[in-house]
């Protein structure tokens, strides 16, 4: 009856986050059934976006065997800058080109990292926790430490594209926005990279093993260089699609995030050990501590206890099959 | 001989390899055929390992000509050399874990062709074309950590395969293996030279690869000191070789009798691993358990010392039933344990070798919380002295050490405690042969001072020179137990084979 | 082991880098700022500012001597302020006579210290006994403390002390602030515990090798909790002093202090794998910090561009600690393109 599901099906952390989602989506249709309506969904998929974004990136890291905690710097830190140098520059600028400035530089911001871990050897931990200070602190000292809400227009105009809209018979209104585009073109471009190249390939070999990757004649340094590369491009996405939804380019927003982004991804089942992530499991990971964030009072918990349950929810998620691992080596002896 | 340089697949010729100063490798000359299979026999630091770091291609030679496929290469590195078809299988097998059998076999081939994009029924095709060469089944699909060790050397050897190997290296290929594995794994070997592959094996137990090789080289102190047909050489005349001397090894002296019963072992089980094992240990005496890989014996000797909870079963030490699977109450009884893998299991490498020696003892010298420093340092230095490890300074890391002197260390760790049982899991494995006999002569001398030993160990010239009994285990049994200095070797393999 | 071979050793050791950066961080802001940098009331006012996030960075350590890392510390230190802040506010207020205050102060700090010594003990089992990756177990343990602060606080700040509060984060004894003193006792038990004791010895060991720790038959499971434990009690205090000298209890206070800490651990030498860590080398690191963020102060440089500044340190010393350079240059020549 199960012969088309993978034979660790059940064990897989994916299908623990998914039912965890489930259920909660179930006591919370009972509890309010107004819980599943296009409405919530799509805001629910709105706050999804930028955390999504971030998380795919760190997901990537995780598969290589590191860990990178500066991306939400580098995000701030991209976004801020292209929208301020086009305030200065070119005001008029059409959204595209002020998007690809805010990716440009998260790929350079990424480089950095990338130089230190991939070229100098330096641990990925520290490496980026130490950037996530320069970073900030570049920005806020030599850029701008002041919140700008006059925005370029184009950015606004972004924010206001929506791929559909409507009011539900209950009268509610809902939207998704062109953004949650950027997510689905980031998820299948990840996935391409991932299940259809030898670079993607590469990345968890890397993961699976450096030592093996290199005596097989994979280029380490360049493809964990390429890892921080991209996972810098997808941070100034994430950032400036955070600036241009939030109408605002906020300095010190953000920052702080990057620990609830790895934690989604590690529910996920990607593993801090790196070789192992997946994109569906990320993706999962992000919606339960969205939904979390978003709609606990729905099913009959304080907001004041979001932070409990989210942290109850890290230490299950990455207990239960820690624990099982445990035991399980102990029975092999 | 220029015949032979001619159709030689590799080619070495006055290969010398300094590293600042020290002298690796001294003017070597080095010929493998296609479809040959060579033994390269030395010690630890005889130079084996840099000459195969030379042929392929991680670091250059001082001085010296290459040839691999009758070029010369004064440019190597590793792409070079494996383009040219030169394989390695390190004892790790380097494999991917996380990746699934057919990714494992095929990424190589795939990475050298320069491609860009990954289709997986491609990848599944070039996997199982290999398989088929040797005519193994195996699941393409699963994970390679979920596979077996020999199953994994297997998916190592179809992964120089399907990159297209005209000479594969192998690193201590049946270091892990079990003895039909063994079988297996020649089988595959004979397979490959009758397709023009050559073989070489890099290893210091030498037997099982002997009777599908055709050369064997020994070097020593990087030096080439014997080359010749596998016809001619034995294990024994290998270890003299190697060492530069023959090793005589003396059989154990008699159990004192009247000796007390230190260790009862009775009925311990744990399924899956190994069930109803029972037997005594005396004072004075070397008890050997031996067994093939898979037979239990390493899970037994974890339980003994609480690594390992068996389901069933009671260790008694000195009349007094010691909890099982507690390794602090073992250690309590004083049971040692000195386990197989010293650089991983054993020691604290970077650690000082007093912190190594007396890890054990830091409550005993604890004086109202507070260590006495100068009482643990006189400790340590003693121990160095009585097992002669030669060490410049007690705080140097013990990774400073030379292989023999840090399996010293592991033992003077154990000493310190003043056991009763000790038990050594592999004593010799990946020391060198002269360094060997050397501990063998401290496990029969601390069994003359009433220490009782358990030797575990598939190395059965080591269990003869040391035990007074052993037993034998199969499928997590034992199956016989054998008088030390009345059976022979042949007795024992066939015992172990049945 | 003669005085003058471990004199020659010391200078090559990464404690006396960290020295020199101490003293030319000291002198340079000296000789930039000699009047204000050098005066009484900076040197007061730095020896009160740093104590509190140098004792995180003590309970950083200890957890990375294991290969672990606590993400807990500032959830920690929070909940542990806020509770002894509720009752403080509940049973005492500013009127009362002093013995009274006292007493409910003492007993206030009781209850911090035994939330650090509980969540010290919660860490240490999800790590020790339920096998979680420590900085998970950390993480998710440092949310739900954080998130019953929140709880128990509605979020907002809890305020309104006896006068004797303010002798933890403001006091003075002979001249030297109580916090300094408190960091320096710390300091001191904490390198006495670290090498003078065989739980001690322990931590190391066991950092540097855990596999191997196990098979000498180090009771594991015991010397993991105890880490945790002293890194939850030495948060409990610095949440104390926190407390204390911002007069109030927040769950969300000293938030930048986490990558804080983990930073002067990793800029003090502490190897984040495990097996090696010196507290001289995290003091010197904290000493260093504080007088480059206090001299840029001085020289009205922005508080961003000592996050700034901070961070480039963290990457230089890590590059001048590894053989960083060594790798880049063989990266630059082994690259076949």
């Amino acid at each position: 009856m199960t012969a088309w599901l993978p034979k660790d099906f059940w064990t897989r952390n994916e299908t623990l986050v998914a039912g965890v989602v489930v259920l909660f989506c179930i006591i919370a249709m009972l509890s309010d059934p107004r819980f599943l309506t296009i409405t919530t969904v799509s805001d629910l998929l709105r706050a999804a976006i930028v955390i999504g974004i971030l998380a795919v990136g760190a997901m990537l890291v995780l598969v290589s065997g590191g860990i990178d905690v500066s991306f939400t710097a580098i995000a701030v830190f991209a976004m801020y800058a292209s929208s301020v140098l086009f305030l200065a520059v070119w005001p008029g600028a059409p959204w595209p080109l002020i998007f690809a400035a805010s990716i440009v530089f998260g790929a350079l911001l990424g480089a950095i990292n990338g130089f230190f871990i991939a070229f100098m050897g330096l641990p990925t931990l520290i490496v980026t926790l130490g950037t996530l200070s320069v970073f900030r602190g570049f920005l806020l000292t030599f850029i701008g430490s002041q919140r700008i809400s006059d925005l370029p227009p184009a950015m606004r105009d972004f924010s206001r594209g929506v791929l559909a809209r409507g009011t539900t018979e209950a009268g509610n209104f809902y939207s998704i926005p062109w953004a949650a585009l950027a997510l689905l073109f980031v998820i299948v471009m990840t996935w391409f990279i991932l299940r259809k190249t030898m670079l993607g390939r590469s990345i968890y070999a890397i993961g699976g093993s450096v030592e093996s990757a290199r005596r097989i004649g994979i280029n380490v340094r360049w493809t964990q260089f390429f890892v921080y590369v991209y996972v810098g491009a997808l941070a100034g996405l994430a950032g400036i699609i955070h600036g241009s939804v939030g109408r605002m380019a906020d300095p010190f927003s953000l920052v702080g995030l990057e620990l609830s982004v790895i934690a989604a991804v590690v529910l996920g089942g990607a593993r801090l050990i790196g070789g192992y992530g997946t994109l569906t499991g990320t993706l999962l990971g992000v919606a339960l501590i969205v939904i979390v964030q978003n709609s606990l009072i729905v099913i009959g918990i304080p907001t004041t206890w979001q932070s409990v349950t989210i942290g109850l929810l890290i230490l299950l998620g990455t207990g239960v099959p820690a624990y099982r691992a445990k035991r399980a080596a102990s029975r092999a002896g | 001989m220029s015949s032979d340089h001619d159709t030689a697949f590799i080619d070495l010729r006055a290969i010398t390899k300094r590293y600042s100063g020290v002298t690796a490798l001294d003017s070597v000359d080095f010929t493998v055929q296609p479809g040959e299979a060579v033994c390269l026999a030395g010690e630890n630091g005889s130079g084996k390992s840099t000459l195969i770091k030379i042929i392929s291609g991680v670091e250059p030679a001082t001085a010296g000509t290459v040839s691999i496929a009758g070029q010369e290469r004064p440019v190597l590195n590793p792409r070079i050399s494996a383009a040219a078809g030169v394989m390695v299988i390190f004892q790790d097998f380097s494999l991917f874990p996380n990746l699934s059998v057919a990714e494992n076999i095929a990424f190589a081939t795939q990475l050298s062709k320069h491609k860009r994009f990954y289709k997986s029924a491609v990848t599944r095709d070039i996997a199982r074309s290999a398989l088929d060469r040797i005519g193994v089944e195996i699941d393409l699909d699963v994970r390679v950590e979920t596979l077996p060790v020999a199953q994994k050397q297997i998916v190592a050897i179809c992964r120089a395969l399907a990159a297209k190997a005209q000479l594969i290296i192998m690193d201590e290929p049946t270091t892990a293996l079990t003895e039909k594995e063994v079988r297996r794994l020649q089988g595959i070997i004979r397979m490959l030279k009758e397709e023009g592959v050559a073989v070489i094996f890099v290893s210091h137990k030498l037997a099982e690869v002997l009777e599908v090789s055709e050369k064997v080289v020994v070097l020593r102190n990087g030096k080439k000191v014997a080359e010749g047909p596998a016809s001619e050489f034995d294990t024994q005349s290998l270890a003299h070789h190697m060492t530069g001397r023959d090793v005589p090894e003396v059989p154990p002296s008699d159990v004192e009798a009247g000796a007390e019963t230190l260790m009862q072992v009775a009925g311990l089980t744990k399924a899956g691993s190994f069930s109803d094992i029972s037997f005594e240990l005396k004072a004075y005496e070397v008890l050997g358990i031996t067994g093939l890989l898979g037979s239990g014996r390493t899970s037994v000797a974890k339980a003994l010392f609480g690594l390992v909870a068996p389901d069933e079963g009671t260790i008694t030490v000195d009349g007094q039933v010691t909890p099982t699977g507690d390794p602090q109450a073992a250690s309590m009884a004083r049971i040692g344990y000195v386990p197989e893998d010293r650089l991983t299991e054993g020691l604290f490498l970077s650690q000082s070798i007093l912190h190594n020696v007396t890890i054990g003892r830091l409550d005993a010298h604890s004086r109202g919380g507070f260590l006495d420093m100068a009482g643990l340092v006189a400790e340590a230095s003693d121990w160095l002295k009585r097992l002669k490890v030669k060490a410049p300074d007690v705080t140097a890391p013990v990774q400073s050490l030379s292989g023999g002197n840090q399996q010293r260390v592991a033992l003077a760790r154990w000493l310190s405690r003043a056991p009763r049982v000790l038990i050594l899991n592999g004593p010799s494995v990946g020391v060198d042969v002269g360094s060997k006999a050397d501990i063998h002569d401290i496990i029969r001398d601390l069994a003359g001072q009433g220490i009782g030993i358990i030797v575990i160990s598939d190395d059965l010239p080591e269990l003869l020179a040391t035990c007074h009994r052993i037993l034998v285990m199969r499928d997590g049994r034992i199956i016989d137990t054998l008088d030390g200095k009345s059976v022979t070797e042949d007795q024992l393999a066939r015992r172990l084979a049945s | 082991m003669t005085p003058r071979a471990s004199k020659a050793d010391f200078t090559k050791t990464p404690e006396f880098r960290l020295l020199i950066i101490a003293v030319l961080v000291f002198g340079l802001m000296s000789v930039l700022s000699p009047d204000r940098f050098l005066s009484a009331q900076n040197l007061t006012s730095m020896a009160f500012q740093f104590p509190e996030f140098a004792i995180l960075a003590l309970a950083m350590t200890i957890t990375m001597m294991t290969g672990g890392i606590d993400l807990s510390v500032v959830g920690v230190a929070n909940l542990s302020a806020v509770v002894a802040a509720l009752i403080l506010t509940q049973f005492s207020d500013p009127s009362m006579p002093a013995a009274q205050s006292a007493f409910w102060l003492s007993l206030a700090i009781t209850a911090a210290m035994c939330i650090g010594a509980v969540a010290g003990v919660l860490n240490g089992a999800l790590v020790a006994f339920f096998g979680l990756p420590p900085i998970l177990a950390t993480l998710g343990s440092g949310l739900v403390f954080t998130g019953f602060a929140i709880a128990m606080t509605g979020g907002s700040a809890v305020m309104g002390f006896p006068d004797a509060v303010a002798v933890i984060g403001n006091g003075q004894v002979w001249g030297i602030p109580v916090p300094l003193i408190l960091f320096a006792a710390l300091a001191v038990l904490l390198h006495l515990i670290l090498t003078r004791t065989a739980f001690g010895l322990r931590v190391s060991m066991y950092g540097a090798n855990p596999l191997a720790a196990l098979y000498a038959a180090i009771d594991i499971n015991r010397m993991l909790l105890k880490v945790y434990v002293i890194a939850g009690m030495f948060s409990s205090i610095a949440g104390l002093i926190i407390m204390s000298r911002a007069n109030s209890a927040k769950a969300d206070y000293g938030s930048s202090y986490l990558l804080l800490a983990v930073l002067i651990a990793v800029l003090g030498g502490v190897n984040p794998y495990g097996g090696y860590g010196r507290v001289i080398g995290v003091v010197l690191a904290v000493l260093s910090m504080q007088f480059l963020s206090s001299g840029l102060n001085m020289l009205q440089v922005s508080n961003f561009a000592r996050e700034l500044i901070w961070g480039v340190l963290l990457i230089l010393v890590m590059v001048i600690n590894t053989n960083a350079l060594a790798t880049l240059r063989a990266s630059m020549t082994r690259s076949p393109r």
